[in-house]
């Protein structure tokens, strides 16, 4: 019984939801504000008499409007695609946080967490289909390809990591080494960074919301609480997408926390930077990076990874 | 219902509805976004779907054409929401009063569909960005 209440602790309130949650929106409203100051503006305002940052408002003012629901949706699949990806983002958030803290393996191994990072992307899909707008229609086509694109570059900077593990699947065992100060590495985190890019909408690979073209795309027809569900997913990915780099490549949280927060305050600014220096691609394009050039690099690193691993040479 | 106008006002994410306007008041609201004016000092930010919207910018007179779609659009904007009239035409048709395609100023039409909305006007032709953002901020903290 204690077990349980001790799971559904560590799942919902301290490394999970609640947790992710805060530490999400004052990263969204880091994003915002260096966004800004990268364009010579102020930026979201910090309300210092209140202490609360802009993006607690915005969720809650979302939580207080109206949902409309469109005549055309299938609403079921509409309604419940929201609860699907904040599920999995909950449970990746809690199963990347406790190797960070705990260096303990909390359920699963890499192969879990692939699933599970891949899950809210699949729900993005699912409610934007089920929807029934047109609009929403292209940006489901555009997230189905985006999706396709990066998540055969991703796999293929896990393998790199796993095979400088020597074989080993368990998260626990992967966040103790530093696969960054390797050459194939390094390849394997440059191009796991991008597709992280792109798993979070940001801007070179913000093809599927399109904000210009498609007015919102996938979320176009969401409003009110679902909205907010989904700013919600997209704020604990921010925590969670980072984290997930920082254990995977660059050794977490194996030197103590305070590097392991330098480590992800670094990430998040790569991130936040990329996407300030960078106009949207097209799909098409998107598509030929990860798979053509991204690919080709992933193969090299994939080789000199196996040549490092089977003569002992460390550093390749 | 307090608490979400509350809310409502610290994060107004506007859409921007142009109803036949000459262009003139929507080239000084896409201002309001350049690093000069910076309206997300004040939590607002653009958004493209009318159903993330909590505020309708609605520029220009009201035509034939346009009136059912600012209806419809109203109605799809998730409620509570405020509608800004900005400038001359919008708020009273301005010169374009007699003419033969015109159905009537923004908020006769809005009224049509909802008859409690909140409607704010700012007039001017066009009205300055300084204008705008001072209607706005005198709006939100009036309701």
């Amino acid at each position: 019984m204690t077990e349980a209440l001790d799971i559904l602790f560590w799942i919902l309130i301290f490394p999970g939801f609640v947790f992710t949650l805060i530490i999400g929106l004052i990263a969204s409203w880091i994003v915002r504000k260096v966004s800004a100051l990268v364009q010579w503006r102020v930026g979201p305002p910090l309300f210092k008499q209140l202490r609360v940052l802009q993006p607690f408002y915005d969720i809650m003012k979302l939580m207080g409007k109206e949902i409309l629901l469109p005549e055309e949706a299938q609403r079921t699949t509409f309604m419940m695609a929201p609860v699907v990806g904040m599920a999995a983002v909950m449970l990746l958030a809690t199963i990347l946080w406790r190797v960070a803290i705990a260096q303990t393996a909390f359920v699963g191994d890499v192969i879990v967490v692939i699933y599970l990072m891949v899950l809210p992307s699949l729900a993005l899909i699912l409610g934007s289909s089920a929807s029934g707008s047109p609009h929403a229609a292209v940006g489901t086509g555009r997230e189905m390809k985006l999706v396709m694109s990066y998540e055969l570059a991703l796999v293929l900077a896990f393998i790199v990591v796993i095979i400088k593990s020597g074989g080993r699947l368990d998260l626990a065992v992967l966040a103790q080494q530093k696969p960054f100060l390797s050459i194939s590495g390094l390849l394997a985190f440059l191009v796991s960074l991008l597709c992280v890019q792109a798993k979070l909408g940001f801007v070179p690979f913000d093809i599927a919301e399109a904000e210009t073209e498609l007015g919102g795309g996938v979320l176009m027809e969401y409003s009110g609480a679902l909205l907010a569900v989904w700013k919600i997913i997209h704020a604990m990915l921010l925590v969670a997408l980072p984290l997930f780099l920082v254990t995977v490549f660059l050794g977490g949280f194996v030197d103590g926390v305070s590097w392991g927060v330098v480590k992800f305050v670094v990430v998040l600014v790569l991130l936040i930077l990329i996407k300030n220096t960078n106009p949207r691609v097209r799909i098409d394009q998107a598509m030929k990076f990860f798979w053509y050039y991204c690919g080709i690099i992933l193969v090299v690193a994939v080789v000199l990874a196996m040549i490092g691993n089977y003569y002992g040479i460390g550093w390749l | 219902m307090s608490w979400k106008i509350n809310f409502l006002k610290k994060s107004p994410w506007v859409f921007h509805v142009n109803t036949g306007a000459c262009n003139n008041c929507d080239i000084e609201i896409v201002n309001l976004l350049t690093p000069k004016f910076d309206v997300e000092r004040f939590g607002i930010k653009l958004v493209g779907s009318p159903r993330h919207a909590d505020a309708l910018l609605v520029t220009g007179v009201v035509t034939a054409q346009a009136a059912p779609r600012l209806q419809e659009v109203y109605r799809q904007t998730s409620k509570p929401c405020v509608v800004f009239v900005m400038g001359a035409c919008a708020c009273g048709t301005g010169i374009f009063s007699t003419g033969y395609h015109v159905v009537g100023p923004v908020d006769k039409v809005i009224r049509e569909v909802d008859p409690n909305a909140i409607i704010a006007y700012v007039p001017g032709c066009p009205p300055k960005p300084e204008a705008m953002i001072s209607g706005v901020v005198k709006a939100l903290s009036a309701i």
